[in-house]
């Protein structure tokens, strides 16, 4: 486990950051309206930053999902290595999908291909097992699990309908 | 007609001159208020180009503004962060004052100002600009540095002392005399105690007066008791700002975070109408015969600023050029330097040379406080490898 440390700045947010495994510090700073920051310390002088980044909701929301998506789709493979032939793929709903602000069953991929969506990423948190009427938009990421064929035709019925 | 014609003409001029001054003040990376200063000074008093008939409107507005200034200086921390901040960080703030008000009282009294003079200048030069630091802290990206709560802390004491010392300071001003004086401390102790508990236990009753979901009723509401509790405090003879500043304290959470969002805008304007008013009061040729003592001061209170948060964040178990960096950064002083000269001033207790010097002062540490805090880190790393070049046994 990593060891988060939460640091008040009066006047300003908060500071979570924790040490990596090289000594660096990787966080980010809540200011008090809500905008987030991500630092990363530099490694020749640990008590400074490389890089601050100030990040939009939506941006910290895709880097969330990049970040939680690949853990979520390892560890669903790494339970169903026992069933040969079923993978696990994340899939986006992609900016100008056709099914950006639409419900999840309008897709039928279920029906179409086969796959099965057991979750949906989003802002860094997954919506597990979403229902027929659970509305998808661009950025969200789909965790699908099915054989290769159905993964590929789930792909393209996510892009071009 | 032909009157009013006159005066919204050199209102705008001076507000439209004051946005140039702001805006090129942001072109370099500096504070605008060294600007609004200087615009202060070429105009009014003995300057280029008095300006007559505003004066009225510019006296009131820059009353309002070091209310508003203090209003939301009591704004920026809750009470709950004031109190861990006393808790945590009081060795480094007493640290802070010693080191940092001296250089002030010494001047003053070199100066022969006396003992009012002397207090004074010890908070023109004991005071740092917390708008200018976390304005500096922001833009270099060092929210996220591991020294920077080190100098937040040290604002929220210097805040707190603030609360103390306004009080105190007008009490003197007034002239009380020694035994006053000290009725004075017992009294902003007492009522500083007050406020913090009310914000602390009943903050939610404070806010709830003055919230509102509707932006301009709450705006409305919000200045209204901002005036009036001003008003009432500058009628018990405890001076506009403290009011406003123990007012800031006792509102808090959301309400408060939402007052500032609305009320920055309108600091922003009267703040800068507050500067050019105490500019324009100030006679530029009083100021080339205080020179030589704003740079001493200015040399001095930088260095003591540095020593402080060289100090204090030693004590935090930062390396050198953290501590470095938490130093220069507090070296700016700014808007409650004036503040406190204005205060001085309008009570006409101190000779007319320390608002000369006070200016002179500002003028220096509001331009030295950024560029300190830029130019620190390559200085700091050239004289470490100097250092460890000239004494390799050391390294």
């Amino acid at each position: 486990m990593v060891n988060v440390e939460v640091t008040p700045l009066p006047g300003i947010g908060v500071r979570k950051d924790f040490a990596l495994r090289d000594g660096r510090r990787l966080g980010v700073v809540t200011h008090r309206d809500g905008k987030l920051e991500l630092i990363i310390s530099k490694s020749d002088d640990p008590d400074a930053c490389m890089a601050a980044l100030s990040l939009s909701h939506d941006e910290a929301g895709a880097l969330a999902n990049l970040l939680g998506a690949p853990q979520l789709v390892a560890q669903l493979n790494d339970e169903q290595r026992d069933l040969p032939g079923l993978h696990t793929r994340q899939i986006p709903v992609s900016e100008g999908s056709p099914f950006d602000g639409r419900p999840l069953g309008e897709t039928a991929l279920r029906s179409r291909t086969g796959v099965s969506v057991v979750a949906v990423m989003r802002a860094g948190q997954a919506h597990p097992s979403p229902m027929p009427d659970f509305a998808l938009t661009a950025g969200d990421l789909l965790v699908v699990v099915g054989t290769n064929e159905g993964l590929d035709s789930a792909v393209k019925i996510l892009k071009r309908g | 007609m032909e009157h009013t014609a006159l005066e919204l003409v050199e209102l705008g001029a001076v507000f439209f001159g004051l946005g140039l001054l702001g805006r090129l003040a942001g072109r370099i990376g500096l504070s605008p208020i060294p600007l609004y200063l200087l615009g202060g000074l070429a105009f009014g008093t003995g300057g280029l180009i008095p300006l007559a008939g505003i004066e009225e409107f510019t006296s009131l507005a820059s009353e309002v503004g070091v209310i508003l200034l203090l209003l939301l200086l009591g704004l920026e921390y809750s009470a709950a962060e004031l109190m861990t901040g006393m808790r945590r960080s009081w060795t480094a703030g007493i640290v802070d004052i010693v080191l940092n008000a001296a250089p002030g009282v010494a001047v003053a009294l070199l100066l022969g100002w006396g003992p009012v003079g002397a207090l004074v200048m010890a908070g023109v030069t004991y005071i740092s600009s917390s708008g200018i630091i976390a304005k500096v802290l922001a833009d270099l990206g060092r929210l996220g540095n591991r020294e920077t709560p080190v100098v937040l802390s040290i604002l929220v004491f210097e805040d707190l002392v603030m609360a103390v010392y306004l009080p105190i300071l007008t009490a003197f001003l007034i002239g009380v005399g020694l035994v006053g004086g000290l009725t004075a401390v017992g009294v902003s102790v007492g009522v500083l105690a007050v406020v913090l508990l009310v914000a602390l236990r009943y903050g939610r009753y404070v806010s709830l007066i003055v919230d509102s979901p509707d932006r301009e009723v709450f705006l409305l509401k919000v200045l209204g008791l901002a005036l009036l509790v001003a008003g009432f405090s500058a009628a018990m003879q405890v001076s506009a700002a403290v009011g406003a500043f123990l007012l800031g304290i006792a509102i808090s959470g959301s309400t408060a975070e939402n007052a500032t969002k609305l009320l920055e805008p309108l600091r922003d304007l009267f703040a800068a109408v507050f500067f050019v008013v105490f500019g324009l009061n100030t006679d530029p040729t009083s100021i080339p015969p205080v020179l030589g003592w704003a740079v001493v001061l200015a040399v001095a209170t930088s260095a003591t600023k540095i020593a402080t948060g060289w100090w204090a964040a030693r004590r935090q178990g930062i390396g050198p050029l953290g501590r470095a960096r938490a130093g220069a950064a507090l070296v700016a002083r700014g808007e409650f330097s004036i503040v406190i000269a204005g205060l001085a001033v309008s009570y006409n207790a101190v000779e007319p040379e320390l608002a000369a010097l006070a200016t002179a002062y500002v003028l220096l540490m509001a331009v030295a406080g950024p560029v300190a805090a830029r130019v620190v880190e390559p200085v700091a790393r050239w004289t470490r490898a100097r250092l460890v070049r000239t004494v390799p046994a050391q390294a």
